[in-house]
């Protein structure tokens, strides 16, 4: 099955699902379902072909789909895979059907329409991860965007509508910039397609002047920091994660945020170099703010959706650090980070959701003592809970350690910084973790709750089982992340150093995929 | 050759234990839950027997014998494997955390027998060695670090086991905190190594730490003692280990006492390459051994509740084995370790027995008289503060005495401290036995049916009873008509290159002088020995007028004596300091300053105004939005001329 096709395949099953969901009628809740499921299934089948069928050790770009699109100005409909991607798009196809089931019984109106959405949505991430021509990857990066608006905005909680038009208009203003930037850097190369842009940048054919890398650079990463997001952009993610539906954090957490991160490593590194070494200790310092002060400001959340959020602007500063450090071990250690922080987050918010479900609320002080009716989800709340402070064996470490690892070699005041997010994450998940389970029933609407059923079981094992395995056999990941990460430091070595190496024998070719009918205009 | 082919299933015993108790045994009967839960320990213990039997037949040039499994993480120029190895010191870490667990396990089939979550407490100590063994056979930090964290949510887990309690609940996670502020300094030590030496595992660690710069070598093991005090609660990180006593008591046995404590300890014998390159760090451990040593025995001077008496005990006692490793006698530290595993690990089941004896009553100050009533616990608990006291002959009196020496040849302050300090061991452990089983009953016979513990639980007693005598034999100083075959055997794996110049072997002629010399020191000391032996007979006799000539005396004293008496009463208010000091700013800042005024107030604040400034704008704006569709048009026209404009201007 490693055909030509196989990520056009993977990114457009979703919609397809999608689109046939429209056949049934909208009371067949059931079917409605079941299809979903099994379309996501399917999904995360093809995606583990592609896993399969990837290549270690190799940098370039795989599984590599190139048509043309548009001739003038000549977009391409570009896809491939590398180390980078490869494990977002597993961690997209791993968290959907997680998603799908978290919705089973807790959406109930217009379900036809929800599911139709989230599957939209999985297909805009999927080609997020893909796309190699800027367009493209614009158009992926807008198409997601609405989706994610409407689960909000329907299916949100009360303050819905608020919270759907602060994450659009937030990430709007982001995206306006990256698009004038696209359009800028294209007129400069004449071309969309970002191996060739990439290319000509490195080689010198086209040089920017520093004032004009920088403005790029911010475009760029405006839009990136927004997603991630990094302090102080971060304003609209706890508001945006306490309305949305279960399934809609879940995406939010797990997926949409890597998308900024994952932009800082293929847009900005590679493409902006010496502006990323100029900004990045001032990148650095914001980061290591949404270390300390998430993880402060989650420690008195009262509301357990908006802690596990701003927990999350504090894990993604470990990525937004290991990436910034410029350190093949930190940089491989950022995107493990990202995928332990899908798992683990994600993880969280499907717990938070099981007890929302049960009593239609997030703030702590209405818990308490659920330990009692509900021994089995304590249990496997407590172990996702170790795994997002990470504690060792299991995911969330891997990535910590990695990052503070690398960047310690290159800048030890940051790691020590960093690290005390360490002792942070532990008070403020065990400290929610015990009033929420622990103690007596405090009030009698829990006394009677159900313990976790037999969906939930299967969510919260699932998760689990991945969380352990990321723990444990962590070079299955990072033999296949190497490549890449060590690529882009490769690629933000300029023509300099590029030709230095040449003269040694090594072939530049090596470094870039051979581009068909690069740089026509 | 077993099992050295495969160390992993020693700490896999365990871990499958605990796996098969969490997965399934809720549903099982209490019988199925002890086969597999002191049968994995068990095990786990005659498979280090075993392991002890191949490894004496081993070549000395295979030890450290080293076995790699995994790689488990790998980025960069960084490797971890998944690797066990086995030393001297290996050795008596493993057998006496097998040893002492499964004997803690025995008597927990009898302590723990009516308590809810039996399943669920088996499954958590199970686990527990799982990760003792790990730390203890790892062979490189970041592996010895995940069975430093593991131990450390096993006793999360265990502290909290009466989770219904708030104060237990309170108590696991003040624990796992304050241990991670230590962790902190030890993650900050492994990334420090690794930018030094440029890998994790111990033997290109240890043996390239010579050429290194001291200060760099210095820092190391100066992080690495911040971790040590964190897990094994010394000053000023020892606030969570009084508070974990309300974890069952085998629990505050096997984890706050005799092992899991005592992992701070292990590290800096295991790391002694990096501490004895690095004097200005080794000081600072001896510094700290000693203070906290002292320190906390004034406090547990006058505790009343039994289990707290011995938690403040135990700080005092790991504070000794720092001094000793901190004055260069790494092998009189783990001495001090094992035998205070033995006696310690007895006087919390002993004090156990009582609690069960007593219908869960912990307050000395109502027991009294149960001498008689519980001869097998009273005789038990004897032997162990005869041996913690430091009674000429008992395990403990070897163990202390070898530290006192050795701080005594390096400072003459510090020894006297720890004198005191063992003064003060004294007094505070016979007041204990005095308090508990002597006098008149000064609880209501009528409500409380005192009566002795059943087998499992007396026979773990009786043995620990016995090593706790016997168990100093083999370390028996030379002086003391013995050759210190303990010292002998950790000598390979504690020795170091640095060191290597001390044990040539010296020529004839050097041999008579040396022997002169051999019989003053062995007066001195014998002179020295007595004086420790003074110190317990003072302490013990304090206490024997206090408590059993005079009983009326020690109300007296704290009258006379009220502020000093109050300050030790209330642990000299350092729990109050932290809360005050740290938790309440903490809190207050992130909760009213970084919540409510940065957050919600500055950033979107300054959001939400922006968005106020362009609703007013297109207020204004909606003028323009005449329904003209040639004026639409005009608009587009002139963007679209202004973006051109813009875009050539810049990009030129």
């Amino acid at each position: 099955m490693q055909g030509p096709l196989l990520l056009t395949v993977i990114i457009f099953l979703p919609l397809a699902g999608a689109l046939a969901l429209l056949i049934l009628r909208p009371e067949d809740r059931v079917w409605i379902r079941r299809l979903a499921l099994t379309t996501a299934l399917a999904e995360l089948g093809l995606s583990l072909l592609l896993l399969r069928g990837f290549l270690p050790g190799v940098a370039a770009y795989q599984f590599e789909e190139y048509r043309s699109w548009i001739a003038t100005p000549p977009i391409h409909y570009h896809l491939g895979v590398d180390g980078i991607s490869l494990f977002l798009v597993l961690l997209t196809t791993f968290l959907t059907p997680l998603a799908v089931l978290a919705s089973w019984q807790s959406i109930t109106s217009r379900v036809r329409e929800f599911f139709l959405m989230l599957l939209v949505l999985e297909t805009g991430m999927i080609g997020v991860f893909l796309a190699l021509d800027l367009f493209l990857f614009f158009v992926f990066w807008e198409v997601m965007l609405v989706p994610m608006y409407f689960l909000i905005g329907i299916w949100g909680h009360e303050r819905r509508i608020y919270a759907a038009l602060k994450f659009v208009l937030y990430t709007m203003a982001g995206s306006v910039l990256m698009l004038v930037g696209i359009l800028w850097l294209y007129n400069l190369t004449g071309t969309f397609d970002l191996p060739v842009m990439q290319a000509m940048l490195q080689t010198s054919q086209v040089l920017l002047n520093t004032r004009t890398e920088m403005l790029l650079f911010g475009a760029f990463f405006l839009a990136f920091a927004i997603k991630v997001p990094l302090f102080p952009l971060h304003t609209w993610l706890p508001d945006a994660h306490v309305e949305a539906p279960t399934a809609g954090s879940v995406v939010l957490a797990g997926v949409l945020l890597k998308m900024g991160t994952y932009g800082m490593l293929r847009f900005c590194l590679p493409l902006f170099p010496e502006a990323s070494h100029r900004l990045a200790p001032y990148i650095a310092v914001l980061a290591i703010i949404g270390i300390i002060y998430g993880a402060l400001v989650a420690m008195v959340q009262p509301d357990l959706k908006k802690l596990v959020a701003y927990s999350s602007v504090s894990h993604l500063g470990f990525v937004v650090l290991g990436i910034f450090a410029f350190n093949a071990t930190s940089i491989q250690g950022a995107l493990y980070q990202m995928l332990s922080h899908g798992v683990s987050t994600g993880a969280l918010f499907l717990a938070v959701g099981m007890l929302y479900d049960r009593r239609h609320t997030h703030l702590i002080r209405e818990f308490g003592g659920l330990a009692t009716p509900m021994p089995v989800f304590s249990a496997l709340f407590l172990f996702v809970c170790l795994s997002s402070l990470g504690l060792p064996m299991l995911n969330g470490f891997v990535g910590e350690f990695l990052i503070l690892l690398g960047t310690f070699q290159q800048h030890a005041r940051w790691a020590v910084w960093a690290a005390t997010g360490v002792i942070l994450s532990a008070v403020y998940l065990l400290w929610a973790y015990q009033r929420v389970i622990y103690g007596d029933v405090t009030s009698e609407n829990n006394r009677a709750l159900p313990d976790a059923t037999r969906r939930e079981r299967v969510i919260l094992f699932t998760a689990a089982a991945v969380i352990l395995w990321m723990g444990i056999a962590s070079p299955v990941f990072t033999r296949r992340m190497e490549a890449s990460a060590q690529n882009v430091l490769k690629q933000m070595q300029r023509s300099t150093a590029y030709e230095a190496r040449d003269s040694r024998g090594a072939a530049p070719r090596a470094i870039q995929p051979a581009i068909p009918s690069a740089g026509e205009r | 050759m077993f099992v050295l082919d495969y160390l992993w299933i020693i700490p896999a015993l365990p871990l499958a234990g605990a796996a098969m108790l969490g997965l399934a045994g809720r549903h099982w009967p209490a019988r199925r839950v002890n086969a597999v839960g002191v049968g994995s320990v068990a095990l786990a213990f005659a498979a280090a027997l075993e392991l002890v039997r191949e490894f004496s037949r081993l070549p000395a040039a295979q030890v450290p014998w080293l076995k790699t499994y995994f790689t488990w993480i790998t980025a960069g120029s960084f490797r971890a494997d998944f690797a066990l190895q086995v030393d001297q010191l290996t050795i008596v870490m493993l057998l006496v955390v097998t040893g002492v667990g499964l004997l803690i396990h025995i008597y927990s089939t009898g302590y723990m027998a009516h308590e809810g979550g039996y399943p669920r407490f088996f499954a958590c100590m199970n686990l527990f060695m799982f990760f003792m063994l790990l730390l203890v056979m790892a062979a490189n930090f970041v592996l010895l670090f995940v069975g430093w964290e593991g131990v450390g949510l096993c006793s999360y887990l265990l502290i909290g086991f009466y989770f219904l309690r708030k104060s237990a609940a309170d108590a696991g996670k003040k624990a796992f905190i304050v241990n991670r502020i230590g962790d902190f300094g030890f993650m900050l030590a492994l990334l420090l190594i690794f930018r030094t030496f440029g890998s994790l595992d111990f033997a290109p660690v240890f043996s390239g730490a010579a050429g290194k710069p001291q200060a760099t070598l210095t820092a190391i093991a100066l992080l690495l003692l911040v971790g040590a005090i964190g897990k094994s609660a010394q000053l000023p990180l020892y606030v969570w280990l009084p508070d974990a006593m309300e974890g069952p008591t085998p629990v505050s046995a096997l984890i706050h006492a005799a092992t899991m404590v005592a992992a701070g300890v292990y590290m800096v014998a295991r790391a002694h390459a990096l501490y004895e390159l690095a004097p200005a760090a080794m000081a600072a451990v001896a510094v700290v051994g000693a203070v906290t040593a002292f320190y906390s025995a004034t406090i547990g001077l006058v505790q009343t509740d039994i289990k707290k008496v011995l938690a403040y005990s135990t700080i005092s006692q790991l504070g000794y084995m720092f001094l000793g490793c901190g004055v260069g006698a790494f092998a009189a530290g783990i001495f001090h370790l094992m035998t205070h595993a033995f006696f310690k690990a007895l006087l919390f089941l002993a004090a156990g027995s009582v609690i069960h004896a007593m219908g869960g009553e912990q307050d000395m100050r109502r027991m009294g008289g149960l001498r008689k009533r519980i001869p097998w616990t009273y005789w038990t608990m004897l032997m162990g503060t005869l041996a913690i006291a430091g009674a000429p002959g008992f395990s403990g009196f070897f163990s202390k005495d070898a530290i006192l020496l050795a701080a005594a040849d390096k400072s003459v302050v510090l020894y006297v401290i720890a004198l005191l300090g063992a003064m003060l061991t004294s007094f505070y452990m016979f007041r204990l036995l005095f308090l508990t089983f002597h006098g008149e009953p000064r609880f209501d016979e009528h409500a409380v049916h005192v009566h002795e513990s059943p087998k499992n639980m007396v026979i773990p007693l009786a043995v620990l009873a016995v090593l706790s005598v016997v168990g100093g034999w083999a370390a028996a100083p030379e002086f003391w008509g013995s050759s210190n075959r303990f010292e002998h055997f950790l000598a390979p794996a504690l020795s170091s290159p640095s060191r290597a110049f001390l044990a040539i072997n010296p020529g004839p002629s050097l041999t008579a002088a040396v022997n002169t010399f051999r019989e003053m020191t062995q007066q001195i000391l014998w002179e020295m020995a007595g004086i420790a032996i003074a110190a317990a007979a003072i302490g013990f006799l304090v206490a024997w007028w206090f408590y059993i000539r005079r009983p009326q005396t020690p109300e007296r004293v704290a009258e006379s004596f009220h502020a000093p008496y109050k300050l030790l009463l209330n642990k000299y208010y350092v729990d109050e300091l932290y809360d005050f000091l740290l938790v309440r700013p903490t809190t207050w800042i992130s909760t009213h300053i970084l919540w409510q005024v940065v957050d919600d107030g500055a950033i979107d604040g300054s959001v939400n105004g922006i968005a106020h400034v362009a609703r007013r704008f297109g207020d204004r704006l909606r003028h323009t939005q005449s329904g003209n569709t040639r004026s639409y048009a005009a608009w587009v026209l002139v963007g679209a001329a202004l973006f051109t404009i813009l875009l050539l201007w810049k990009v030129r």
